[in-house]
């Protein structure tokens, strides 16, 4: 099995961990989290096995790139009188999933990135997240059931 | 359930691009490409910081050119049309009649033993030129290796800037190109006419 040049990782998969990273630390940081995501991923890249699943380790990156910049944007935080103006721009019609999936607890909207946008399977996502992998199950489906109900256009989206 | 809800591509674009410069301040762009439309068909240019590494035709299958060089080279391969404006500017200037020579850094790790002294023996056959496979032989050192030669010129990693083109059969007919033989005409023509006219 052949290394792929870096640039068909980033086509191939640069959508998926930007709807991971938007899901997990909302439109906002989600570019800073992805654009972290690929770097890293860009200067461990030699090393992967070639028989690695990339996304699932894309994914994982992203979980770990989306806690450092949570954890920064807190640090930098601090009170406005006055909201600055940022360039934020995901899709009209998808700003309301993403304010649903924001509105979720922490837990389940992990699950809901890593395991329905990220396709991580559970037991990879429980590793990432803790606790067991059908504790992750439960998360996800309690979350996926919320957001069903905040946000039902979900089920014509479903593929 | 899976989903996946839309991301619109000028977003990737405008990521990705961001990636490639931070890529680039960090040395992680060990392999930077374009294409470059030309009179000869979409060309692919590759470079890594030491130089352009690589230029393929369509016919060679840019896609399998681009794993070749993962593999070769290294695995951080990534499409950064800016990193190549001087190179592409160079190519547009030599197709448009404009230069004779090229002026760009070079890396050569593609290139080892006789097919690396066969082609860079190749600028010394000046612009508007020709010599046979038999006289490459010659310039690089082993007069009996014609074959080799051929060899060599068809394998050459940076065709058109190393002109492999100017190598054509004893008989003065064209010969193989790695671009195929319409290529190696269109060359060799426009090279016969700018070459009149100077």
């Amino acid at each position: 099995m052949v290394k792929e040049p870096f640039e068909r990782v980033v086509v191939q998969h640069g959508a998926t961990v930007l709807r991971v990273c938007r899901a997990v630390v909302g439109p906002v940081d989600a570019d800073d989290a992805w654009s972290e995501t690929f770097l890293a991923a860009l200067r461990a890249y030699p090393d992967l096995p070639p028989d690695a699943n990339v996304e699932a380790w894309l994914v994982t990156i992203a979980h770990r790139k989306a806690i450092d910049v949570v954890r920064r944007a807190a640090r930098h935080a601090v009170p406005v009188a006055e909201v600055p103006d940022r360039v934020i721009t995901p899709q009209g019609r998808d700003l309301d999933l993403w304010a649903a999936i924001a509105a979720l607890p922490t837990k389940q909207r992990q699950v809901v990135a890593y395991h329905h946008l990220g396709g991580l399977p559970y037991d990879d996502v429980a590793a990432l997240v803790g606790g067991t992998a059908a504790a992750a199950r439960r998360a996800g489906s309690d979350g996926v059931a919320t957001l069903r109900r905040t946000y039902p256009v979900i089920d014509q989206e479903e593929s | 359930m899976t989903f996946a809800p839309d991301i619109a591509d000028d977003e990737l674009a405008r990521l990705h691009g961001h990636l490639v410069a931070r890529a680039a301040a960090d040395d992680l762009l060990d392999v930077a490409y374009r294409t470059l439309d030309s009179p000869v068909g979409t060309l692919l240019l590759a470079r890594t910081p030491a130089g352009l590494v690589r230029v393929a035709y369509g016919v060679q299958d840019h896609e399998a050119v681009l794993t070749a060089l993962a593999q070769q080279v290294s695995p951080r391969v990534l499409e950064a049309p800016a990193q190549l404006d001087d190179v592409a500017r160079e190519l547009d200037e030599y197709f448009a009649g404009r230069r004779t020579t090229f002026d760009l850094p070079l890396d050569l790790q593609l290139l080892r033993g006789f097919r690396r002294d066969v082609v860079l023996h190749l600028p010394d056959i000046a612009y508007g030129r020709t010599a046979s496979y038999a006289q490459m032989a010659q310039l690089a050192g082993s007069p009996r290796a014609v074959r080799a030669v051929g060899t060599a010129c068809a394998l050459n990693p940076l065709p058109v800037v190393l002109p492999c083109h100017r190598v054509v059969r004893s008989d003065g007919t064209p010969g193989q190109y790695a671009g195929g033989a319409a290529a190696k005409l269109t060359l060799l023509d426009l090279e016969a006419r700018v070459g009149v006219a100077a």
